[in-house]
């Protein structure tokens, strides 16, 4: 009996020592594990996690410092590819932080905006354009819609609008716009009087999506 | 189900001495389909009225959006750019016939289904006058950049319906190109328009087939159409005989299973090679052009005709006399239906394309393009939508007939989870939505449609993957300034404080100097 607790409890310690030397030896870098959260961000740069940008963010994670449910622009799917990364049960997002929004985009309204370039120093993507005392503008293709230029403007002249979505091909069996119900709608001649360019005075045609 | 090549040996002639087509090969999958062409090929192609109105879709291929060369006012002639786009991809568009722009309006449009793009709104003067044409000479005919270049310049593309741009096709570093198909096999039910193009100038799809021989270097040119082409066969080999030198050109007939003119299925048919899933035709040493692109290149060579008109079928238990017509890019589907008899009142849906693998239209203003090759006119007898979908059963019909060896059904309850990423582990992006397996269905689930959702959905993803991508790198460039600047900051304030410690020293050294010199004195 005494041989079969020595032999196991001899293996026991080998394998223990093994592993544990190897778990030092072949540590998780630090540097990478940041990177694949920081893949996982949205990259908004919103700072509503209440860290400076997503990077930031993901090097809290990492130490251990933040939660996985602090990014509403991430929402819950964020929280559940976060969860699955790091081994840790989901759970439901933050929602003191702020609320999952559809992709918006700043736009500045070009006749109000006084040139103070405050707004151009709080983007932190550089996508807002200007030099002072001259009207600032937008670079949509750039901006994450992160809301930080809206309050330090002095005029309010920034909106939030919903980014200008391409046509999507619909979940068939979703709405009507499935494919199947595509039907024929002969339409009236929709050209207008003028033949120009008239482009709010579109021909009615069946609706999809 | 037949394997898939090695990747190792990719690139290499295979069988270089064998002639594609010799034997031919089965391809796995596919659906012996109703015919349904004769009805259309009663009569030679007609010449539709011309229309008051011409709607040119801006851009007419895939690939970045093109740019119109043309005002609202501009007085065109037939054949002058309207527009025209950079890079690789980019197609010219030319006006189809003289008239007046009368503006650039959003135009229905078929894809995506019920959108509208921008198209160039041409009203024509009825003259036809067409602008100065510019044949490619004869000795540039052999110099493959000039006649790639010339073929890029006139506008085309796959006239077969994917609309892909021929000279991307012909232009590339691929190692040998020994064989050019010309792709005759028009497999799906009701579409004819190659059909009546190969009996009526057979001549000219032989002679284009020379030419894009030339373009790609090739030594043999395979002309592929089905067994059940009548006449077609008996004029090529006519046209062979006379226009083409011994031994290049061969005609080759394939069985009738749809989707045996799909470009991959073809080759599988022609080569007994699968093209890999992640590689192109021209990795086998062979490039699949259309019947229809081959003629058209024949024209834009010897007569400087730029692509502006294409056969367009116009059929379908809808239409009083079903037909084929030469319509001008712009014509509005409904002017080619009344040009057909007009269209009957039980008429449910119009489709553009065949029936298997054709877009729905959600108006019948929308205008023919150089990828239109049938309108399709469906009534209510036709339509499977009054078949409740039920749920699938898993019988296993979709994965016999799916001629990309895709498993559908796996594919289908995927893409219903959501878990678009294992869609893409099976290969969704393998399915050429061919729409045999959703034919087959004892569920009538419309699975390609499901496809067509999945692969929107990905592209979707890569597209705001890249947006993310960008944004981090333009966060990360604008944090390395913010602390670039604060370094030249400080580095001044350093400087500044010291110059302040060195002028004190100076002080304490005048003091000093002084101080000295008031000793000397006493």
């Amino acid at each position: 009996m005494w041989t079969g607790i020595l032999v196991l409890g001899g293996l026991a310690l080998a394998f223990g020592l093994g592993l544990g030397i190897a778990a030092r030896y072949w540590q998780a870098d630090d540097d990478s594990v940041v990177e694949q959260i920081n893949s996982i961000l949205p990259q908004t740069q919103c700072a509503q996690c209440g860290y400076p940008g997503c990077r930031p963010y993901a090097q809290a994670i990492a130490s251990g410092e933040a939660d996985i449910n602090q990014c509403p622009p991430g929402g819950e799917s964020g929280v559940k590819a976060l969860a699955e990364l790091l081994g840790r049960e989901p759970k439901p997002l933050d929602t003191e932080r702020g609320e999952t929004k559809p992709p918006i985009v700043a736009v500045i309204d070009e006749d109000r905006c006084i040139g103070c370039t405050l707004c151009i120093q709080a983007c932190p993507v550089d996508a807002i354009v200007g030099a002072s005392r001259l009207m600032h503008t937008v670079i949509a293709d750039e901006c994450t819609g992160c809301e930080l230029c809206l309050p330090p403007c002095p005029v309010d002249c920034i909106d939030l609008v919903e980014r200008p979505d391409d046509w999507r091909w619909p979940r068939p069996g979703d709405s009507v716009g499935d494919a199947r119900s595509l039907d024929l709608q002969v339409i009236d001649s929709p050209e207008p009087a003028n033949g120009g360019e008239d482009r709010r005075n579109k021909p009615r045609t069946a609706v999809h999506g | 189900m037949a394997g898939k090549i090695d990747g190792t040996n990719r690139g290499q002639p295979y069988m270089d001495e064998t002639l594609p087509g010799q034997r031919l090969h089965p391809f796995f999958g596919g659906l012996k389909l109703r015919h349904h062409k004769q009805v259309a090929c009663q009569s030679p192609v007609g010449t539709p009225p011309l229309p008051e109105r011409l709607y040119i879709p801006i851009q007419q291929h895939q690939g970045r959006p093109d740019e119109a060369v043309v005002e609202p006012g501009d007085k065109v002639l037939k054949g002058q750019l309207l527009a025209r786009g950079t890079g690789l991809r980019a197609v010219p568009v030319h006006a189809p016939t003289s008239g007046k722009i009368a503006g650039i309006r959003e135009w229905p449009v078929a894809w995506p289904p019920g959108s509208q793009a921008p198209c160039i709104v041409l009203v024509p003067d009825g003259l036809d006058r067409w602008t100065e044409c510019a044949p490619l000479a004869e000795p540039d005919r052999d110099n493959r950049d000039k006649l790639i270049a010339h073929i890029r310049s006139c506008g085309l593309v796959g006239l077969g319906g994917a609309m892909f741009p021929t000279a991307g096709k012909l232009a590339g570093d691929w190692p040998d190109l020994h064989t050019v198909i010309l792709n005759g096999a028009e497999c799906e039910p009701w579409i004819a328009c190659d059909e009546m193009l190969m009996r009526e100038r057979p001549e000219s799809v032989i002679a284009g087939g020379l030419m894009l021989a030339r373009a790609t270097g090739a030594r043999r040119v395979v002309v592929a159409i089905e067994d059940q082409m009548g006449m077609v066969a008996e004029r090529l080999e006519q046209a062979r005989m006379e226009n083409a030198p011994e031994g290049i050109v061969h005609l080759v007939q394939v069985a009738t299973i749809y989707p045996e003119g799909g470009e991959r299925q073809l080759i599988q048919a022609l080569t007994g090679r699968e093209v890999p899933h992640d590689g192109l035709p021209q990795d086998l040493g062979v490039v699949c052009i259309n019947v229809a692109t081959a003629a058209a290149v024949n024209e834009a060579v010897s007569e400087g005709r730029p692509v502006i008109d294409r056969i367009v079928t116009v059929t379908g238990p809808g239409v009083a006399s079903p037909c084929n017509l030469k319509a001008l890019v712009g014509t509005p589907a409904t002017d080619l239906l009344e040009a057909a008899g007009g269209i009957s009142d039980n008429t449910r849906r119009l489709i553009l394309g065949g029936p298997m693998s054709g877009l729905p239209l959600a108006s019948d203003q929308v205008p023919v393009t150089k990828g239109t090759n049938c309108l399709l006119a469906l009534t209510d007898s036709e339509l499977a939508s009054t078949q409740p979908v039920m749920p699938c059963i898993n019988c296993g019909e979709c994965v016999r007939v799916c001629p990309a060896g895709l498993l559908p059904q796996t594919l289908f309850q995927q893409i219903r989870g959501e878990n678009f990423d294992e869609a893409r582990e099976l290969d969704l992006f393998d399915c050429i939505e061919c729409g045999c397996c959703a034919q087959v269905c004892p569920s009538h689930i419309p699975l390609v449609d499901y496809y067509r959702h999945g692969k929107d959905e990905l592209s979707r993803r890569g597209v705001e993957a890249e947006r993310a991508r960008r944004a981090r790198e333009r966060f990360e460039a604008r944090e390395q300034r913010l602390a670039r600047e604060k370094a030249e900051r400080q580095a001044r304030r350093q400087a500044r404080k010291e110059k302040l410690t060195d002028r004190n020293q100076a002080k304490d050294q005048v003091a000093a100097a002084l101080e000295r010199a008031r000793q000397k004195k006493k």
